[in-house]
């Protein structure tokens, strides 16, 4: 007898997810732990795994298509086995997709209503599909949905009572949190480590970043472009944080001189070197990063949220950046960069690039930022403002160098290396004076590189 | 503060109570002359004579019903049962009839009586004589049900419980008749329903009642010396009316539960208060409440069985390793 697999929920948000590609064809032989295809999230791509063995009898879905969570996506029996799929009437229910994206948090409820309504049907029927070899995989307990308790890869996560509560009031993902109770299971002192090393001190932080796309190209003909569920979620957060944060612009122009002979002398006696002898390769956007790091660190009334009736104060400068890909652009962090090397920070954030750009980024590498840099100096452009990446209360814009003639001190003519910076301020938790103190900080550390030594 | 063994302790408080109420009268199987099978009457009847404190037939059935009437004409009868498994003799006179004259009467009549006696194991005297029936007891609405764990406990509660309007069930302990805790010279008063921090503690809760409040005493030591686990012991004091608020308290401080009780498992008095925790506590919990309960049998005869038969320090703390 054939079992179906639903559209698992990969990520804490997730309503619907679009399959963008089968790995497996309908014949395939399919193992426990198979990838049978590429599932699109609002967050990430991700890969459906088989948590059943047999033979893949049917996809239901084709390539592209999207899914809400918990409706059937295949159905995978014994050889030979012939599959009728009138057998899955009892998902008629499950709507298409498209017009549950509103709020993630009724969503979540009304997915649950659905799935509860679901299940209580299922138990009455005596239906085909309701076999006891199923009950208990770890793959059909999505239809119980319990959003707080299961991994994306939709394993049944052991965790206390007071643990989920912590996680979910603190926004810790539970991916990846090692369970110190009893069998493994996460208990509170768990989730106390993760916020004590201050990692995502908030899940909804995003995805959705705050610089403008990049665009090139001709002009292309006219169609309709189906809005992927990274691009909605871009949509909706960058529109509630212009419409709902009371956003102020602080420019100033860093004199760049000293930092790019610094880079310069670092990199002629590391770059040729292997990893494992210490070879790097700084960019001046690794200085930016490492010096935004020290000055959130002087300044940290900057890394801070707003939270309607309390300003949180974050303990940690969890810097993220904004990489463009493909369908958009995402933000990695670098957790507690004010404690990290400008070597480390080089290294991490080249790897967050890379996996950003191949769709490889786990949810927690970003979520959580605390404070968010967009640079757009590659790119050619002098200056610009960004828009704040909520929970964020700042974020820095970062325009290219540019060589410009400067006055020297006797009065000659000389050529001087600029770097415009701009800083986009929440006025409800950063003031005026704050944000120029903070952006003081910055520049004091970007135009005397030595200091960041120290 | 002068020393008092538990024994004593609940002596003082009849010959006070005595003292103050010409109503108070104690009845039971030689508990006069004889001075009581466990003694806790020793004195008594020479100091306040015949009217006050009375020999009865070996009749659990008679003198229950017998202390019942009296009580609904004004006595305030203080009755012992030699032990409290002798209470099933007069299942009728104390579950059936003292439960619900009050309600049955519409509140016309009352019926102010002690009921009290050793409810224990834990002493090689079979399966017959080991009876714990104070689930059964805070069971019966209409029923009041007391379990004090030291000597200050025991006449502090046992005063209230005279002077309650309503019946009242003490089950004392033979074990602990004989030890000794301070008890203050002047007089005072326990409320029922108050139940007791006897250790204060941050890992986990033990929470108890009667003789078990006290082997997590030692539990809590041993836990803290050896394993670094910081025990809290709450010592419920009464089952009925139970102090929801301190249960609730202490799981919130501490998000673990170890239950002891000397009850059966099988709806015993743990069982409603780890329900009570799930409802009302569940988002504290950092892991499942553990149960310390008698073995699920009659009680064992043989002495070394019987030690393990009934919680006891190991059993305790390998309940709390496996939830810490």
């Amino acid at each position: 007898m054939a079992t179906i697999i639903d559209m698992p929920k990969l990520s804490d948000t997730m309503t619907t997810g679009t399959l963008v590609k089968w790995l497996k064809k309908e014949g395939d032989t399919v193992s426990i732990g198979d990838m049978l295809a590429e599932v699109e999230t609002d967050k990430a791509t991700m890969e459906l795994e088989s948590f059943e063995e047999g033979v893949l009898l049917k996809r239901l879905v084709s390539d592209g298509s999207d899914i809400p969570v918990g409706a059937p996506v295949a159905a995978i029996g014994e050889k030979g086995e012939s599959f009728d799929e009138s057998s899955l009437k009892r998902k008629g229910d499950a709507k298409p997709t498209g017009e549950d994206k509103a709020d993630d948090k009724e969503d979540g409820e009304k997915e649950a209503d659905r799935e509860q309504q679901d299940a209580t049907k299922k138990s009455s029927e005596p239906s085909d599909e309701k076999k006891p070899a199923q009950e208990g995989k770890p793959a059909k307990r999505e239809t119980v949905s319990e959003e707080d308790t299961e991994s994306a890869s939709g394993e049944r996560i052991r965790i206390s009572p007071l643990a989920r509560r912590l996680a979910r009031e603190n926004g810790v993902p539970l991916e990846g949190v090692k369970g110190s109770g009893p069998g493994g299971r996460i208990v509170k002192a768990d989730i106390e480590a993760v916020l004590q090393q201050g990692a995502p001190a908030a899940a909804q932080s995003t995805t959705g970043a705050p610089t403008a796309a990049v665009t090139g190209g001709q002009i292309a003909e006219e169609k309709d472009i189906p809005v992927s569920n990274m691009r909605g979620t871009i949509a909706r957060r960058l529109l509630e944080s212009k419409t709902q944060i009371p956003h102020y612009y602080l420019e100033t122009e860093v004199d760049v001189g000293h930092l790019l002979e610094t880079r310069a002398a670092i990199n002629a006696s590391l770059k040729d070197l292997p990893p494992e002898k210490g070879g790097a390769k700084l960019s001046v956007n690794d200085f930016i990063m490492k010096a935004c790091a020290e000055a959130l660190r002087r300044v940290p009334s900057v890394n801070a949220s707003w939270e309607g009736d309390k300003i949180k104060q974050h303990p940690a400068a969890h810097v993220s950046f904004a990489v463009a890909i493909e369908e958009g652009l995402i933000t990695p962090v670098i957790f507690d960069a004010h404690v990290k090397t400008l070597r480390q920070i080089s290294a991490e954030t080249k790897d967050l690039a890379n996996k950003a750009k191949n769709k490889k980024l786990k949810p927690e590498q970003f979520t959580g930022g605390t404070f968010c840099v967009s640079n757009l100096g590659m790119f050619g452009i002098d200056r610009f403002s960004a828009i704040i990446n909520p929970p964020n209360a700042a974020i820095l814009a970062v325009g290219g160098t540019r060589k410009v003639p400067v006055v020297t001190e006797d009065d000659d003519f000389a050529i001087g290396h600029r770097m415009a910076l701009t800083l986009s301020c929440d006025h409800r938790v950063v003031d005026g004076a704050m944000g120029a103190e903070f952006l003081a900080a910055l520049r004091d550390l970007l135009e005397t590189p030595a200091l960041m030594l120290v | 503060m002068p020393q008092l063994t538990y024994r004593k302790a609940l002596n003082e408080a009849f010959a006070e109570e005595i003292e103050r109420d010409e109503n108070v009268v104690l009845i039971g199987e030689e508990i006069a002359e004889y001075n009581g099978a466990y003694k806790v009457t020793e004195g008594l009847h020479a100091r306040f004579g015949d009217r006050r404190v009375m020999d009865t037939p070996i009749s659990e059935a008679g003198f229950c019903g017998l202390g019942i009437g009296a009580s609904m004409l004004g006595i305030r009868p203080v009755i012992e049962l030699m032990f409290w498994s002798f209470s099933y003799v007069a299942f009728d006179q104390l579950f059936n009839n003292a439960a619900t004259v009050r309600y049955m009467s519409g509140g016309l009549l009352n019926v102010p009586i002690v009921v009290r006696g050793p409810a224990n194991g834990g002493t090689n005297v079979g399966a017959t004589h080991s009876h714990t029936p104070e689930n059964f007891a805070a069971y019966t609405p209409g029923l009041k049900v007391v379990c004090p764990a030291t000597a200050y406990d025991a006449k502090g509660l046992m005063k209230t419980a005279i002077r309650d309007n309503d019946p009242v069930f003490v089950m004392e302990n033979t074990l602990l008749y004989g030890q000794k805790w301070e008890v203050p010279e002047e007089e005072y008063l326990i409320p029922l329903g108050k139940a007791d921090v006897k250790r204060e503690g941050s890992d986990v809760s033990l929470i108890a009642h009667g003789r078990c409040a006290i082997t997590c005493l030692e539990a809590a030591e041993k836990l803290k010396e050896e394993h670094d686990i910081d025990a809290e012991v709450l010592d419920l004091r009464s089952i009925r009316p139970l102090d929801q608020d301190a249960i609730l308290e202490t799981v919130r401080k501490t998000n673990r539960a170890v239950l002891v009780e000397e009850n059966k498992p099988f709806c015993g008095t743990a069982a409603q208060i780890a329900a009570l925790i799930q409802e009302h506590a569940f988002d504290h919990l950092d892991a499942p409440v553990k149960r310390v309960s008698a073995l699920d049998a009659p009680q064992i005869y043989s002495k070394p069985l019987e030690d393990e038969m009934i919680p006891n320090v190991r059993r305790i703390i390998k309940a709390v390793q496996e939830i810490t």
